[in-house]
């Protein structure tokens, strides 16, 4: 009868909230102001309902339980009760110290402590029930108007009840307690996580069958690198997200990761772009990349990664932007000297602080941490540009599994946050070259994608550039060649010949031959044209010469024809002056 | 429930016992510790006690004094040690003893 009555008040809960106004639905979620656990749970865990906080030894539920009652009664004004059953109240409070929290001043008025540590001395004789303590809660709840309540470890005490029927009825009890009085109550209870013996313990089940939300925390080990887990198992009445999500337990308490946060629709996309720190690499990118995006540099070890990305990280400084670079490899120092020996100088940026190196090598732990590191430094550096280098550290042994929601999350906080941000990623040698296999696998979250591999040629390894994808952006789809010298990176056309791209001393070779060619073209051009000239020049002597032959020629036969008629004309006169003198008479012609 | 006697001694005793008995109103759990208590001392104490009982419902501010966050408790005030025993209060060996009725052997 009493399972009836249960179900049908969960049956119309979720009914009731989804048909009141989003006001009304998200008064029925009690907020723990814990970081990512409000996004997974779409508000906090159920008022006025219990929730159960499962998780093994280390796991993090005290502090998950004491973070809700101190957001609680900080920030939401409830007040909260603290059922101490395990550590006493000191000792939690003691251990607390290291977070932000301000216990002290709550504890004046709105976070109360109730040590209910069996005493080690306790004899038990029979069987016993939680009615006291709910007596003594109840005066408690009524003087401190506390709506929050938190009971710690009670594993504890319903180990000392004799069998299984008393535990149900005192969980059945504090549970009806807690919906009586309309607080929203968190158990926190030892239990192996996702452990299967979770369920056989019949207590235990009862509970999470009871409660109407679990929260599982798991703290594990994998390749010896600590990976905390948290996941929401039920909540009744409410959509919640399924999957497990990384945890950290940092300087506020539990940080858990999600990977969407809400804010994130309200970031504004902008056209802006921002310089590469190569000329000609922006003029491939169409102008450089966009402000906010998120850049990948992948490739193998010594393709200029870093250069890459430390030429990024000076025109930032240059164009006055405050400015990050995370080195997983080296030292601050070391980066700057070896940037500077390809012309790119961060010593002075450094100096004048616009420029912060991290060296990240220190850091060590799960990739969640590496994140939360890189996050609260560049908040503190109030960096517009940030450069990680490698990101692939994130993917370390132990890390493999929540690198990528760790990259993930990563590029979308610096999207959040508009920071434009370089990253580049290791490709393994020994896996297999396909531009596609970065380990990661964030290049398809990254907006803009270079990839640098080397060319082995003729006994030489060159630097190919180029650009794989660039979101938004017409992008030049040719392979150049980048070229390191002490005055800094510049790109190169690569020559293609045979189908082959030719770099280095093939690229100078070809150079040179076509330079060759061409003078020896432009040399056979000016023979050719002076042999001509010559022949020209020839050709009008001859010419001219024939001229004066033939005006010879004109004069020797004009004069041959005048001395014809001059022949004529005197033979004639002397036939004529014969005739005359002879004094003959006209002779006929014939005989002439 | 059964009175079985384990280990009893009839000697009288010249220390008198004060007993507090936090119980939770009439609850079954609270009214078998009273009945037992009271079985007990006519047994053991002969006449010799003395019962306080408190219910924690009415004063809930006492109990939390007493770090009372089962019920039934009953605190054995003198003489001392001051013990405190949670449950029914069962007559058993180990209730005994801890009242310090039955010499450790």
């Amino acid at each position: 009868m009493k399972t009836a009555t249960r179900q049908t008040g969960k049956r119309s809960r979720p009914r009731s909230t989804s048909a009141k106004a989003p006001k009304a639905a998200k008064a029925a979620k009690a907020a723990t102001g814990v970081l990512g656990l409000d996004e997974i749970t779409g508000g906090g865990l159920p008022r006025g309902r219990t929730t159960l906080v499962v998780g093994g030894p280390g796991s993090g539920k005290t502090i998950l339980a004491l973070q809700f009652l101190v957001n609680g009664a900080r920030d939401f004004d409830e007040p909260g009760i603290f059922v101490a059953f395990e550590e006493t109240s000191d000792r939690i409070v003691t251990n607390a110290e290291g977070f932000d929290w301000p216990l002290a001043a709550l504890r004046k008025s709105k976070l109360f402590f109730l040590d209910a540590q069996p005493k080690p001395d306790l004899v038990q004789s029979g069987n016993f029930d939680l009615s006291g303590m709910l007596a003594v809660l109840e005066a408690k709840v009524k003087s401190t108007r506390a709506r929050r309540i938190v009971f710690d470890a009670l594993d504890i005490i319903l180990a000392l009840l004799p069998d299984h029927s008393a535990r149900r009825r005192e969980i059945y009890r504090l549970h009806e307690w807690l919906l009586a009085r309309g607080l929203t109550g968190v158990i926190t209870s030892k239990a192996g996580g996702d452990d299967a013996r979770v369920h056989a313990d019949q207590a235990f089940g009862v509970m999470q069958f009871m409660v109407d939300c679990v929260v599982i925390l798991n703290h594990t080990l994998v390749l010896g690198v600590s990976q905390r887990n948290l996941r929401v198992q039920k909540y009744r009445g409410s959509r919640f997200v399924e999957n497990e999500s990384p945890f950290l337990i940092g300087k506020h308490g539990l940080e858990v990761a999600v990977a969407r946060t809400l804010r994130l629709a309200t970031v504004a996309v902008t056209n802006e772009r921002v310089s590469s720190g190569i000329a000609r690499l922006d003029t491939m990118l169409g102008g450089g990349y966009y402000r906010g995006a998120s850049v990948l540099i992948t490739g193998f070890p010594g393709t200029a990664k870093t250069t890459l990305s430390g030429a990024f990280a000076e025109a930032a400084c240059r164009r006055g932007e405050r400015t990050m670079f995370v080195s997983f490899d080296s030292d601050g120092s070391e980066v700057i000297r070896n940037l500077a020996s390809v012309g790119i100088r961060l010593e002075r940026y450094v100096k004048n602080g616009r420029l912060r190196i991290v060296s990240a090598r220190t850091i060590t732990g799960s990739a969640e941490t590496y994140l939360v590191h890189i996050k609260s430094l560049a908040t503190e550096h109030d960096a517009r540009c940030v450069v990680i280098d490698p990101v692939s550290t994130l993917s370390k042994s132990g890390n493999e599994q929540t690198a990528h929601s760790v990259a993930e999350r990563l590029i979308d906080w610096s999207k959040s946050e508009g920071i434009t941000m370089v990253c580049t990623s290791l490709l393994d040698e020994m896996k297999s070259q396909t531009e596609a296999s970065s380990p990661l696998q964030i290049s398809t979250l990254a907006d803009t994608w270079i990839h640098l591999n080397y060319l082995v040629q003729a006994g030489e390894r060159n630097r190919g550039m180029s650009i794989v994808k660039s979101r938004g952006t017409a992008h030049s789809n040719q392979v150049r060649e980048l070229i390191l010298s002490d005055t800094g990176v510049t790109l190169t056309d690569a020559y293609t010949a045979g189908g082959e791209v030719l770099m280095g001393t093939l690229r100078w070779q070809k150079e040179r031959a076509e330079r060759m060619a061409t003078e020896v073209s432009a040399v056979a051009g000016k023979l050719k044209r002076l042999r001509l000239d010559a022949e020209e020049a020839e050709l009008r002597v001859r010419l001219h010469s024939l001229g004066v032959e033939l005006d010879a020629k004109l004069g020797e036969k004009e004069l041959l024809a005048r001395t014809t008629e001059s022949l004529e004309t005197t033979s004639t006169r002397d036939r004529t002056r014969m005739r005359e003198l002879r004094g003959a008479d006209v002779a006929p012609k014939t005989r002439q | 429930m059964s009175h079985r006697k384990r280990a009893s001694n009839a000697m009288p005793r010249p220390v008198c016992f004060e007993f507090r008995l936090y119980v939770a109103g009439d609850s079954p759990n609270s009214a078998r510790a009273q009945v037992n208590l009271g079985a007990l001392c006519r047994k053991h104490l002969a006449g010799c006690y003395k019962i306080q009982i408190i219910d924690v419902y009415k004063e809930p501010n006492r109990a939390m004094l007493d770090g009372i966050f089962m019920t039934p408790v009953l605190i054995k005030v003198a003489p001392s040690p001051v013990r405190m025993i949670v449950g029914t209060l069962n007559q058993s060996a180990t209730l005994l003893e801890a009242l310090g009725l039955v010499p450790a052997e």
